[in-house]
């Protein structure tokens, strides 16, 4: 028994390694690789973190093997050494995890800064917001303005947001945006907490009631992604789901106009429409 | 009944307690039982009140994640037996509103009801005083309160069940879900309810803590200097610091959000918010504020209900390798570090919510930096373990087994420490896989060394040695065959709290991983029968055993086993810190806190000092 506790414990970090090895083959692992940019960065950092929490995995647990194994013990009252620490010891475990963090922590912040703060989004795409989507039990609404509006400034971009004009384009849990094009969206809620996640962009943000937030994203190949809540919204927050399609620009143009023609669309024939156009 | 109750008159006064005048009763297994039903003042009895109580809720819990588990398995089928029982109105399937509150309970039931009270108000009054030397708390009635408030948590916690099929807005209960009654089934009476008991965990948890900061400045027998103290005690006492000092956050927020739901506040609410075409709220809060002040708790809680389990396993450990722990006050420096760290990390539970992105990059560093102590208590058990004679019995297994999973879990918190890839992993089963690893694979495996190791302290009787192992061999595996693949379902996107998330075409393919970690859960789940026909088996039929099973150092074994009312025959005098064993002064491996050694046979023996 005294060898056998020692393999136990070496058992179970092996089959995890194994397993998390295999794990990609059966497709328990990422959906697909990140689909953006900014993404594909998130992806590099984590494996950049996974080589390093690997190592510290299999180092760590190979020392408690060696020691489970070597000190082991059936000998009652057999005596160990008797020490009470070393200083060196305690210096080198302490600063050389501590600058592996910092390092960590540092490498961070540059691309946190762009998914987030807005002083570094695309001017493009801050002065032409996608759409505005409000989240709400269990739908999200999508509200593009008029096909070819051009806001002149940010102001009449918040003037937008507090008051819908007559010509905005409505559709639901379908959002289109053209492919290869940092575009942003400012999304808010209706009545309690969700979140926007769109796992193969590696987007996510929260919807915050009382909160306006600009959320920007590019995905690099024309698509459709699975839209999905993050955050619990209620008995229906398994039902949440939304649609992004990433189309070629000229697409997109096509798809906004048929979804502003529709809305406009009374039923009556379009020449009647003009005929009496004088009239209102 | 008669000697565990003198408590009541004797704390009174010390001067009369040091038991020069009463006469020494060792209780029986039947006084022990008895005291235990009724309101005794005995810190040993309160401990013990508290770890019966909190062994049920672990089962009762663990019930509520097995259902969860059903449904992530076999989404929306008849669950057999317990579905026709509890669902049956909804032909024996879990429905979405049930679904919630299913995890909301589990998380309820687990954090406020298992870990938090079977930590600090099981190990905590039981070990405090016989560690220190004391003959009971500072507060004995205090102490009593704190079990019997925890009596109307439960009961508002169970009524709340029987509203709107109970509360649903997950652990967390973020507004505006949880602050408008109209947001969901379970908004309404169950989320006030849940409140109440929430607040009402709370008053417990403050009143102990009180207790066992004042005991341990104060109480500590002759010679028991501060770093003498074991690190449980060290443990411990933090623990109370920390409760201290976050807990009346959880309080006042829990009140803001309640007179935001019953009075019209608007704490938590700002204008213009329609939920269920109700009319619109006339608002002006944030619902920002509550997370901030929820997770100003329960950041700190996570320590809360981490920390007495490292103390637990540093004893265990040093106790079963016949080794003195390795680097003591770096041990002890680092739990505190923990501990202070621990008040400026809760942002990192908020890198997706909204608040200032600049926040979110402070909260970075501040998280990575608390990986710093958690890493330096890792390398120093290790060292302990390294040259000494290590002893594989039910105690040392699980200590082992919450080093090895607390790698994990720590490990993995690097990843949602670093806000990009947070983003990704953020509400999804990586977390989940994460916090399992640390609350279950870390605290409970501690736990389980904890109840193993002073088991015979509590009764006189050892536990099966047999039946202990075996309960650990099966909890381990299953345990990991449960959460390991939780890691990889987070890797693949799948989201938490979704009651069927098999409809999104690039989650579908996930189901039979997540059949098999329902199998491994449910064997994990059953193995805690084992646990519970041992623990209270072995109270009338474990081997009896003396003062010192294990050979330990530690002051409570050298009272008698078990302690009667007082604890120790006489005043307990300190000579040494806890951990000398294998000590050169003497020829046994082990050298107790109260043994005394003359000076000059010391320095005959050893002449370098240790």
């Amino acid at each position: 028994m005294r060898r056998f506790w020692p393999l136990f414990f070496l058992a179970w970090p092996i089959i995890a390694i194994v397993w998390s090895w295999l794990a990609p083959y059966y497709g328990w692992w990422f959906h697909k690789p990140a689909q953006s940019p900014l993404g594909q960065e998130i992806d590099n950092l984590f494996y950049l973190i996974l080589i390093i929490v690997t190592t510290v995995f299999v180092g760590v647990n190979m020392a408690l093997v060696y020691v489970l194994w070597k000190f082991s013990s059936t000998t009652p009252g057999e005596k160990g050494t008797f020490t009470h620490g070393s200083h060196i010891l305690e210096m080198v475990w302490t600063v050389t995890p501590a600058g592996v963090l910092l390092f960590i922590s540092l490498y961070q912040m540059d691309v946190w800064a762009r998914f987030r703060m807005v002083q570094t989004f695309d001017k493009q795409a801050l002065a032409h917001p996608l759409a505005e989507v409000t989240a709400r039990q269990f739908e999200w609404r999508i509200r593009y303005p008029a096909p070819g509006r051009n806001f002149k400034n940010k102001a009449e971009i918040d003037e937008w947001l507090k008051h819908p004009s007559p010509d905005d384009v409505y559709t639901v849990n379908d959002l289109h945006c053209p492919a290869n094009k940092k575009v942003l969206i400012h999304l808010r809620t209706e009545d309690v907490l969700h979140s926007f996640f769109i796992p193969d962009l590696r987007v996510k943000q929260d919807a915050v009631p009382g909160l306006v937030i600009p959320v920007w994203f590019e995905a690099s190949k024309r698509n459709q992604y699975d839209l999905i809540c993050a955050e619990l919204c209620g008995w229906g927050h398994y039902k949440m789901k939304g649609r992004i399609s990433a189309e070629s620009e000229a697409d997109f143009a096509k798809y906004l106009h048929a979804l502003a023609q529709r809305q406009a669309d009374d039923g009556v024939p379009a020449k009647v429409e003009t005929k009496e156009g004088e009239g209102h | 009944m008669s000697t565990l109750d003198q408590t009541a008159h004797s704390s009174h006064d010390h001067d009369d307690h040091g038991h020069g005048g009463h006469h020494y009763h060792q209780p029986s297994t039947g006084e022990i039982l008895g005291a235990m039903l009724t309101f005794s003042r005995d810190h040993k009895i309160i401990g013990l009140q508290f770890l019966f109580t909190t062994l049920i809720m672990l089962m009762v819990g663990g019930a509520l994640a097995l259902g969860v588990r059903w449904q992530l398995a076999f989404p929306f089928q008849r669950m057999p037996i317990l579905g026709d029982l509890f669902f049956g109105s909804q032909g024996g399937v879990i429905a979405p509103e049930t679904y919630t509150m299913l995890f909301t309970m589990h998380a309820t039931v687990m954090i406020f009801l298992v870990i938090i009270p079977i930590l600090a108000g099981a190990f905590g009054n039981f070990l405090i005083p016989l560690m220190i030397g004391a003959d009971d708390m500072a507060f004995p009635l205090l102490n009593a309160l704190s079990y019997w408030a925890m009596l109307p948590a439960i009961f508002f916690f169970g009524l709340s069940f029987f509203y709107g099929g109970g509360p649903a807005g997950g652990w967390t209960s973020y507004p505006t879900l949880s602050a408008l009654q109209t947001a969901a089934p379970g908004s309404g009476a169950a989320q006030t309810c849940w409140l109440l008991a929430v607040t009402l965990v709370g008053v417990s948890s403050m009143m102990g803590s009180v207790n066992y900061m004042t005991t341990i400045i104060n109480m500590r027998a002759p010679g028991m200097t501060l770093f003498r103290m074991p690190l449980t005690i060290w443990a411990m006492f933090i623990t109370a610091i920390l409760q201290a000092f976050a807990l009346p956050v959880l309080t006042a927020a829990g009140f803001m959000l309640l007179s935001d739901r019953s009075f019209g506040t608007c704490f938590f609410v700002p204008a213009g918010i329609v939920v269920n075409n109700a009319a619109p709220t006339v608002g002006g809060g944030q619902t920002l504020l509550w997370q901030h002040l929820f997770w100003f708790y329960s950041h700190p809680a996570v320590y809360i209900m981490l920390l007495p389990a490292m103390g637990m396993v540093s004893d265990v450990m040093s106790c079963m390798a016949r080794k003195p722990i390795f680097g003591y006050k770096p041990m002890v420096y680092s739990l505190a570090a923990i501990a202070g760290l621990g008040f400026i990390v809760w942002g990192h539970h908020m890198f997706t919510s909204g608040m200032n992105p600049a926040l979110g990059m402070s909260f970075m560093v501040s998280t990575m930096m608390i990986a710093l102590p958690s890493a330096v208590k890792t390398f120093n058990w290790l060292g302990t373990l390294w040259g000494g004679r290590i002893q594989f019995n039910t105690p040392m297994l699980n200590a082992i087994a919450f080093i090895s999973m607390f790698v994990v879990g720590g490990l993995s918190g690097i990843f949602m420490a670093a806000v990009p890839v947070d983003i990704y992993f953020h509400d999804t089963y990586f977390i989940v896989a994460h916090f399992h690893y640390v609350l279950f694979g870390s605290t409970l495996f501690g736990v389980f060394a904890g109840i193993t190791f002073w088991f015979p302290k509590m009764f006189g009787r050892m536990m099966n040695e047999t039946l202990g192992k075996i309960h650990f061999v099966i909890t381990f595996i299953a345990f990991n065959g449960a959460f390991f693949p939780m890691h990889l379902l987070g890797i693949a996107a799948f989201p938490r709290r979704l009651a069927d998330p098999y409809h999104y075409p690039s989650l579908e393919h996930l189901l039979s991983l997540n059949q098999f970690i329902t199998i491994s859960a449910i064997v994990m789940g059953f193995a805690q029968f084992i646990l519970l026909f041992n623990f209270f088996s072995s109270i009338f039929i474990g081997k009896k055993c003396g003062r010192n099973p294990w050979n330990a150092n530690g002051l409570e074994w050298s009272a008698p086993s078990p302690p009667g009312h007082g604890n120790f025959e006489s005043l307990p005098v300190i000579y040494r810190g806890p951990y000398e064993y294998s000590s050169p002064l003497t020829e046994k491996d082990y050298l107790m806190q109260t043994e005394y050694i003359p000076k000059s046979s010391q320095a005959a023996v050893a002449p370098t000092g240790h």
